[in-house]
């Protein structure tokens, strides 16, 4: 069976799976990382949304053997490690987290650490062009929340994009 | 306890301390208040008070409980934190937090001091564990409070003879308990000293509302922290030793049957596969991942029996739909008098959630042990041991917290599934439906149709005729026990058919003085994997009957606004209606194929009123983003509700935002297309529920102060009045009112997935499409 090496919440990880599982499964089934979720498997969702040094993408999506050792994946159970301890809001989490709390966003919860992760990297994406996050670019979120937490999604980025 | 106790008094209850080592309070989960009739005005030709406004689905769900309750108990542990295992199920609607605020509020004890937990299926509450009908807080609020108070008294008691003062003297706060000598002692020191040795009956008096600190007060939900961290945890998150990964390989037609496995040995043999069984749903396959899974669903070659809907399509369903309709009741014959007729057609909608269909399982030979998303654990549990051969007592149902329900989780179809699967595999499993197995094989609002006739003479409505004819609403998870024994004296009869008739009375009713009013259900097929979908019939009848109420009032030369004002007949509704026009600006200009539609609701003991602008312009309907809908956008909601006392006005809010989201799905983009025996939908990117391009970029809810004491339902009351406010103001800006919904359900805008395999393999390109 191959091995497979990868930086996972920044720690490298050995893994024992075939190449061409997908990381969703590596993570959730074979680490137990089991912040990512299961929506749809085929890259539709967004649910499993996490980051690819740095980028978000979806790892429903990406068989285990393309990952190279130094590639740095983070789940949402790594994203305040994402900023220094002094960007950190006052439950030691990361901005984008702290706006989701202070807003009360979730219901179910269950597609929100994917949300929260494609919320930061919309941020990071607008300010690398150089502008502030529209009502145009928060129409951009493919992530679908079937509770219809949306109204406040969109005040949690815009929130968050602000404490960034 | 077989019975329940009569209140002493406004706010005087009987509760018990129980015989235990650290104080354990108690109710008897039955203490519901008694149902209320809402007075009512009418000055207009009035209609004849209907069923809902005298006894509503609520009263007989908290009629149902009061008989066969239970005690509920609160535990005083010694770090000082109050425990509860709620006997309903967190789906997202928020009652753990509000069930939290309740204990803080009557124990005198911060909120991140109560641990609010779910309940095992305890078979001995019969009927009171089930979460549906917007019924949990209305059921649960008297009862949890009476625990808590219990648990205070019996604190103040033992701090009384600890601090050597008398419990009047004493004040609770924070979970402290100070003497006016200043002298004080916390819960936590108290809970071994406040123990009973033997269960005694004790009487308290409940706070009074003017007292209020926590309830009422807008309060973020306990579990946010866990939802944004990635720590709470769903049924596939779960760790169960042997668990493995598990799906199931599914027929081409709905609900098909396998016949045999043609390579069997083969699919064994695939990386990481363990398992590959034939079931009676379909042939299961347990791997050391669910990526494994997939491919082996997907490999495996499977000899079908064609479901009951074989053959069957839209038209076809809608041509029977359309040959079981009664004739409408008769109208009165006035000279005069203008018939005003609707007739609509609702295709069929999913409820699947985020979180799909899974339970894990461990079967054994003599116990087996279940853990689901369940809203019916009872009943699952008596099912479950049925089908293993087992008494119900050999079977653990452990309640867990769902990735949403929309009432898909009062079915338990995925618990039962897993139990048969480990037990003929002889290994526990993690069984996951599959995304296009929970859209096309899920659960699903049935399709039907609704036909209106209205009799006006001048200004006056004198007749109002509603009859809604639909695929058979599902009620066969428990909720049916309740109802026969509840309501044998209804003139239904038994069977599911009389059920949903049960159901259909008690929830629906015209808001409006509308003279002779009769509003009648036909269900007439049987075959479809249907049930209570958020809000059950409301959407489709409020929808039918707010579209010819704007055709009614333009005969009458008022404006949507004016008429229903005028023809209402609730204080509480006219201060919803009222609130909606002011902060939503009715009747402000609107450029052309832009509009706005206003519609209203009542039931569960709540009244909501919704206030859309809705844009049709071709710029808008034709905007073009990569795999989805587009279509009328709906600019901006005013939402106003009026649910009774409001536990937490944070929670109703959002509660009214997610219901918002669905009725603006329902009325432009989400349904189900059945065609040739299944339904095409596989994907989130062929079922369009409501996404960030279609939702509104303004959103206003307004929580109404309310007249009434007690609460009402909240996890429904979003959905039927956006529906149909969506549904007006497209009639306003198109100048056609539509006669079938969703709107653009007659374009199939998605190439559907094949339904041979049955699930689609994920893709291998992501790492090209990182942003």
């Amino acid at each position: 069976m191959p091995k497979q090496k990868f930086i996972l919440n920044g720690k490298s990880v050995t893994v024992d799976v075939a190449d061409d599982v997908r990381l969703l499964w590596v993570l959730r089934d074979r680490l137990g990382v089991t912040g990512p979720k299961y929506g749809c498997g085929i890259n539709v969702c967004k649910a499993c949304t996490s980051h690819i040094n740095g980028k978000a993408f979806n790892p429903c999506a990406v068989p285990v053997g393309r990952l190279a050792p130094d590639d740095e994946v983070t789940t949402i159970e790594g994203l305040p490690e994402e900023v220094a301890p002094a960007q950190r809001g006052a439950n030691g989490l990361h901005p984008m987290q702290e706006a989701w709390l202070d807003r009360d966003v979730a219901q179910c919860g269950y597609c929100q650490p994917g949300q929260i992760m494609a919320a930061v990297a919309l941020v990071k994406r607008v300010r690398r062009e150089g502008r502030e996050i529209t009502d145009a670019d928060l129409d951009t979120i493919r992530n679908i929340c079937r509770c219809g937490t949306y109204a406040r999604i969109r005040e949690a980025v815009v929130d968050g994009a602000g404490r960034m | 306890m077989s019975t329940s106790l009569p209140p002493l008094g406004r706010r005087h209850f009987l509760g018990y301390v129980l015989g235990g080592s650290t104080l354990i309070a108690a109710a008897d989960l039955g203490l519901a208040d008694a149902p209320s009739a809402f007075a009512e005005t009418s000055a207009r030709v009035p209609t004849p008070p209907q069923i809902p406004e005298l006894y509503d689905l609520n009263d007989l769900l908290a009629d149902a409980a009061r008989p066969t309750a239970n005690l509920i108990t609160i535990v005083i542990r010694e770090d000082g934190t109050a425990t509860f295992a709620l006997p309903r199920m967190e789906v997202g609607q928020g009652i753990t937090t509000s069930t939290a605020m309740l204990i803080a509020e009557e124990l005198d004890l911060p909120l991140d001091k109560v641990e609010v937990t779910l309940a095992p299926a305890r078979p001995e509450l019969l009927f009171n564990q089930l979460t549906g009908g917007s019924n949990t807080t209305i059921s649960t609020y008297t009862p949890i409070r009476v625990a808590a108070a219990v648990a205070r008294l019996a604190l103040l008691e033992a701090a009384a003879a600890f601090l050597g003062d008398t419990v009047d003297a004493l004040v609770a706060k924070g979970g402290v308990i100070t003497a006016p000598s200043g002298s004080s002692v916390t819960y936590g020191e108290l809970a071994g000293k406040a123990a009973s040795p033997a269960t005694r009956q004790v009487e308290v008096q409940l706070k009074g509302e003017e007292s209020f600190t926590v309830i009422g007060q807008p309060t973020n939900r306990v579990d946010a922290i866990d939802a944004v961290t990635g720590r709470k945890e769903f049924t596939t998150d779960l760790q169960v030793k042997g668990a493995l990964p598990t799906m199931v390989c599914r027929a081409p037609t709905l609900n098909g049957t396998p016949r045999r496995v043609r390579n069997l040995a083969e699919v064994k043999r695939m990386p990481g596969v363990t398992h590959v069984v034939q079931v009676s749903t379909g042939v299961a396959v347990r791997a050391a991942t669910f990526g494994q899974c997939i491919d082996a669903v997907r490999a495996l070659d499977v000899e079908w029996k064609d479901g009951p809907v074989a053959k069957e399509n839209d038209a076809s369903i809608l041509r029977r739909l359309r040959a079981a309709q009664l004739p409408m009741p008769a109208l009165p014959d006035t000279p005069l008098a203008r018939t005003i007729t609707g007739d609509f057609t609702f295709y069929f909608r999913s409820n699947s959630a985020m979180d799909t269909n899974s339970a894990v399982a461990d079967v054994r030979k003599d116990r087996a042990t279940i853990w689901a998303g369940l809203k019916s654990p009872v009943v699952a549990q008596q099912r479950i041991a049925e089908k293993l051969g087992m008494r119900p007592d050999q079977v653990t149902v452990n309640v867990v917290t769902a990735g949403g329900s929309f009432g898909r989780r009062l079915f338990f179809d995925g618990a039962l599934e897993a139990a048969e699967i480990s037990k003929k595999m002889g290994k526990p499993v993690k069984l996951m439906w599959h995304r296009a197995d929970d859209a096309r094989v899920g659960r699903g609002h049935p399709m039907g149709t609704c036909r209106v006739q209205a009799t006006v003479v001048g200004q006056e409505v004198l007749a109002f005729n509603q009859s809604l004819t639909c695929v058979e609403t599902d009620f066969r998870h428990g909720l049916g026990e309740i109802i026969t024994a509840q309501a044998a004296d209804l003139p239904a009869g038994l069977g599911n058919l009389g059920f949903a008739e049960t159901i259909f009375a008690l929830t629906q009713e015209v808001p409006y003085d509308f003279g002779a009013v009769v509003q009648t259900l036909v269900e007439t097929d049987d075959r479809f994997n249907t049930g209570s979908m958020r809000n059950i019939y409301s959407p489709d009848v409020r929808v039918a009957s707010e579209l010819v109420v704007d055709q009614i009032a333009a005969t009458m030369g008022l404006d949507p606004l004016a008429f229903r004002r005028r023809f209402q007949r609730n204080p509480r509704l006219l201060a919803v209606l009222d609130k909606v026009a002011e902060v939503g600006q009715w009747g402000k200009a609107m450029p052309a194929g832009t509009a706005q539609g206003i519609a209203i609701h009542k039931e569960y003991k709540g009244v909501s009123a919704c206030l859309v602008e809705i844009d049709c312009r071709p710029a808008t309907v034709g905007r073009t983003i990569r795999e989805a809908v587009t279509g009328p956008r709906v600019t901006r909601v005013t939402y106003a509700v009026d649910v009774g006392l409001a536990i937490n006005p944070r929670g109703l809010e959002a509660q009214m935002q997610g219901g918002i989201n669905d009725g603006i799905a329902l009325a432009l983009t989400s349904s189900l297309h059945l065609r040739d025996g299944h339904f095409l939908e596989a994907s989130w990117d062929n079922y369009f529920y409501t996404r960030q391009w279609n939702t509104p970029p303004q959103v206003d809810v307004i929580v109404m102060p309310s007249t009434e004491k007690l609460p009402g339902g909240a996890g429904e009351a979003g959905v039927a009045a956006t529906f149909a406010a969506v549904a007006c103001a497209y009639a306003r800006a198109t100048g056609t009112v539509p006669t079938y919904f969703p709107i653009n359900h007659k374009e199939l805008s998605f190439k559907p997935k094949p339904v041979v395999p049955p699930i689609p393999q994920s893709p291998t390109n992501g790492l090209a499409q990182t942003s």
